[in-house]
């Protein structure tokens, strides 16, 4: 079998050096290597039983995107089994052979890759499976394997019938091909059918889908963490006399690091009940102590200081020929990702000496390592079991592995005969920092006589995600964290004399990656400025983008495409009465997606989000189903927060604490949502985030439309001028 | 304490300290772990279960609170309302996490209940208390109606 073997440096930078020994040699594992230890396994990805039941090891975590069905539906497609006659397992940590082709030799799930990295490697493992189930039928049977094909599992030709589960001993001791045949695309019956189902609905429907946080080892104890009020502060010391009364409480200890005292309990409540009547001492000359006000106001500085970066033209082009003028700035705030799992994960020693982790694993490999590095245990004693998710936005990832270091530290602290499950609760979780970073945007567009830019200066300024960790390498060039500017400096529209400048600031708190990253503000910036270039030119805002598309490179025939196609299925120019329509169109993740946004009512009385139409190209759509849930998800999510949420510091605490300030999207507050594939040959590419980008612009533009052309550059909206219905 | 509780269709005895919210009791010491801990202040829904065929938070319920009432959890429901819920629910592949839907199915067969054709406007006055982050929402008020027809037959 052959694996594609492109790699980009994402472990090469300073901090990944605990990462690094895990070697480059990954070439994927030969079936000959692993029907040796697991007599029924093809290869690394498919497992089949002696009944014909086929088993996709999926190496990408299932926090909703849908890789659980997607990696079966390829190996199913190429092997000739029916949906119904294949499930999946999730791998085991092994970076080696699960690893995400698109990072290295790292196991993990994120970019909106699951898909695209997986493509070709399901494929050819489900091919490989069936070449040599009919190589063992053809050598039984005494007839030429061509004669032979699989069809719903079933192993048929030269007037023979057998199932595939009769010939699955005789495979796996087969040596895997090669380069197995692939299915010529025109001939796939599963791939692109929207009518496959998820394999994991029905557990999600009757209480049988087991979590990590539903998980119960034997002998198990509970949890949490006493932490600072603020990040950074650090235990002198404790008080537990209160704790002796809650039933269930067993002892409570310092982490290691002093970042917390870890109260262990019986169940999840005594841990709970005596984290409250603990009472610890704090060293907090290190903790944080900055105001939301105070870095906005270090933002909203910088962006009128000389950038620090060039980030795309050196000469910035001056503004005095220009008939028209338009500027503004925006500010995004910090934004918390809230998956509704909150965080977990359960750490045991294992029989031969090792430990075992089952976490909602988005990157297994950096548990892994982490656990390697603080146990001083070899990888191999290491085994992290990925279990579903509930939901991640890329929280599950931070680059310190923070909360299953935090679980390997309590356990540290424990005589480690029992194992330790960490919980965190939805204010452990909204307090907890790796927060979406607060980004600011000044663009100035000089327009000409006839309306055209002519000058396009754009200046961003927020805390980098990536700089300082061990993604650095992953994203930062020439100083310039790539994920601060993306969907901005790479812009697909034909904008003359555009200026990118770029300035780092300071500090704030931890940060994270946010479903979509950069994306997550620069294409509000871009788009809601796309509009103001609409209204003050006079031209219609759908026009003017594909005037500026029409330059004919790929990308922006596939952006005016969805761009067209949105427009044509929400009826726009036509929206019903009372209502007003806004469109946003942004390539993200190597997904291209328009939306347009409905709304009824106005700013002052009250928006109504009627309805969002959404057409996405991602490439071969794999699972349609999945892809348009993905689009309905990340527009709920993008509008969602846009709408009334934001994370605030006040001398360093974080000011919300659980939904009740930090408002998840309603069923109410959102309408119909519309979603339109654009057929394509292309290689898939991702949906988990791309959805979000275009719909928080898409919304700001509706409402400016509907509200004498206010544009709101500050969230959250309802902040800043906007009552929603 | 010991508490005897009518669960799912069966008396079942369990010791938990009081004024522990039944959720605890039903995910830690029953391991009934298909109801959902969200948020722990009556805030997501996720952890709705049934008081006598009524939806309730079970983390704002405490143990001593339901002596006298019939528990149903997720794993329990076994009406007709309740099979084509799910059945809709996997019809139209509701879910994408999946970590709310218990809740958000407890929630719909209380409205189903109530009134077995709501419109669009009464699912969501109806359901507004069930956050989805995953952003379900228009799968779930489709699950609704789908389920509707279901039971309509
Ligand atoms: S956990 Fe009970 S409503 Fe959220
Ligand atoms: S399906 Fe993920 S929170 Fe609802």
């Amino acid at each position: 079998m052959t694996i594609q073997t492109t790699r980009r440096g994402f472990l090469a930078g300073a901090g990944a050096t605990a990462f690094l020994f895990v070697g480059f040699g990954a070439k994927g594992g030969t079936a000959a290597v692993a029907a040796a230890a697991e007599a029924k396994s093809l290869n690394p990805f498919v497992k089949i039983g002696s009944d014909g039941s086929v088993t996709a090891i999926v190496k990408h975590f299932e926090k909703g995107q849908g890789p659980a069905t997607g990696l079966p539906t390829l190996i199913a497609e190429e092997l000739g089994v029916r949906m119904d006659q294949i499930s999946f397992e999730f791998a085991p940590s092994n970076p080696k052979v699960y690893n995400n082709l698109l990072f290295g030799p790292f196991q993990g799930t994120g970019g909106s890759t699951a898909m695209a990295n997986s493509f070709m490697q399901y494929r050819q493992a489900g091919a490989a499976a069936r070449e040599m189930l009919i190589k063992a039928a053809a050598g039984e049977w005494g007839v030429d394997p061509a004669t032979l094909t699989i069809e719903e599992g079933m192993i048929v030709g030269s007037g023979k019938s057998a199932s595939i589960g009769a010939f699955v001993s005789a495979a796996a001791t087969m040596e895997a091909p090669a380069e197995p045949k692939l299915k010529d695309p025109s001939a796939f019956k599963l791939i692109g059918n929207p009518d496959i189902r998820r394999l994991d609905t029905k557990i999600k429907t009757n209480g049988e889908a087991i979590f990590a946080m539903d998980l119960h080892r034997p002998n198990q104890m509970v949890t949490v963490m006493a932490r600072p009020e603020r990040k950074g502060g650090l235990v002198t010391g404790f008080d537990d006399s209160a704790c002796k009364s809650v039933k269930g409480f067993i002892r409570a200890a310092t982490l290691p690091n002093k970042a917390a005292v870890a109260v262990f309990a019986e169940n999840t409540w005594a841990a709970f009940k005596a984290r409250e009547a603990l009472s610890v001492d704090w060293d907090m000359s290190n903790a944080e102590d900055r105001d939301s006000e105070v870095i906005k106001a270090e933002i909203l500085a910088a962006l009128d200081a000389e950038p620090t970066y060039n980030v795309r033209n050196s000469e910035r082009i001056a503004m005095d020929g220009a008939t028209q003028v338009l500027e503004k700035t925006f500010y995004f705030p910090l934004l918390a990702h809230a998956p509704m799992e909150p965080l977990n994960c359960t750490i045991e020693a294992t029989q031969d000496g090792g430990l075992l982790m089952h976490d909602g694993a988005q990157m297994p490999t950096g548990a892994h390592a982490a656990m390697a590095e603080i146990f001083q245990l070899p990888m191999e004693k290491i085994q992290v079991k990925t279990m579903l998710a509930g939901g991640s936005f890329g929280r599950r990832v931070t680059p310190t592995f923070d909360y299953q270091v935090e679980a390997a530290l309590a356990f540290a602290v424990t005589d480690r005969s029992r194992p330790v499950k960490l919980v965190w609760s939805r204010e452990d979780d909204i307090r907890g920092g790796f927060y979406r970073p607060a980004f600011g945007h000044k663009v100035t567009v000089g327009l000409d006589k006839d309306g055209e830019i002519m000058a396009w200066d754009h200046r961003i300024a927020g805390q980098s995600i990536m700089k300082g960790t061990a993604f650095e390498a992953f994203s930062v060039k020439d100083g310039i964290d790539g994920s601060s500017v993306e969907g901005v400096s790479d812009t697909h529209y034909a904008i003359p004399g555009m200026f990118v400048g770029l300035t780092d600031t300071k500090k704030a708190t931890d940060v994270l990656w946010w479903r979509s990253v950069g994306h997550t503000h620069t294409a509000y910036a871009m788009e809601v400025m796309i509009d103001l270039v609409a209204e003050a030119s006079g031209k219609d805002p759908v026009a003017l983008r594909l005037d500026l598309l029409s330059g004919g490179d790929k990308d922006q025939q596939r952006l005016a495409g969805v761009l067209k196609l949105a427009a044509e299925k929400a009826g726009w120019g036509k929206p019903g009465n009372g209502r007003f329509q806004g469109v946003a169109v942004h390539k993200s993740f190597g997904s291209y997606v328009a939306e347009v946004a409905e709304v009824s009512g106005n700013a002052e009385d009250g928006i109504k989000i009627e309805k969002v139409t959404c057409a996405v190209d991602c490439g071969i759509a794999v699972n349609p189903d999945i892809i348009k849930a993905q689009m309905e998800g990340g527009i709920g999510y993008g509008i969602g927060h846009v709408m009334r949420d934001q994370i605030t510091l006040v001398g360093g605490a974080v000011e919300q604490s659980n939904f009740p300030d930090y408002e998840p999207l309603r069923i109410n507050d959102i309408g119909e949502i519309d979603v339109h594939i654009v057929a394509s040959s292309e290689n898939p590419t991702g949906v988990g985030e791309p959805g979000t980008p275009p719909a928080a612009p898409a919304l700001a533009n509706a409402i400016a439309a509907a509200s004498q052309n206010l544009r709101v550059v500050q969230h959250p909206m309802s902040e800043h001028g906007v009552s929603f219905a | 304490m010991k508490y005897d509780i009518n669960l799912n269709g069966k008396t079942v005895s369990v010791e938990a300290e009081p004024e522990t919210p039944l959720l605890w009791v039903l995910r830690d010491e029953l391991k009934l772990t298909g109801t959902k801990f969200g948020c722990g202040v009556a805030s997501c829904g996720a952890c709705t279960v049934h008081l006598d065929g009524e939806p309730m938070r079970s983390c704002q319920t405490l143990i001593e609170d339901v002596a006298d009432s019939a528990v149903t959890t997720i794993e329990g429901l076994n009406s007709n309302i309740a099979s084509a819920v799910q059945q809709a629910w996997v019809e139209l592949d509701v879910p994408q996490c999946g970590y709310c839907q218990s809740g958000q199915i407890m929630s719909v067969v209380g409205l189903l209940s109530e009134n077995p054709k709501p419109s669009s406007d009464e699912i969501d006055e109806y359901m507004y208390g069930n956050a989805c982050r995953c952003a379900t929402y228009q799968r779930i008020r489709a699950g609704v109606h789908r389920a509707a027809e279901i039971m309509e037959g």
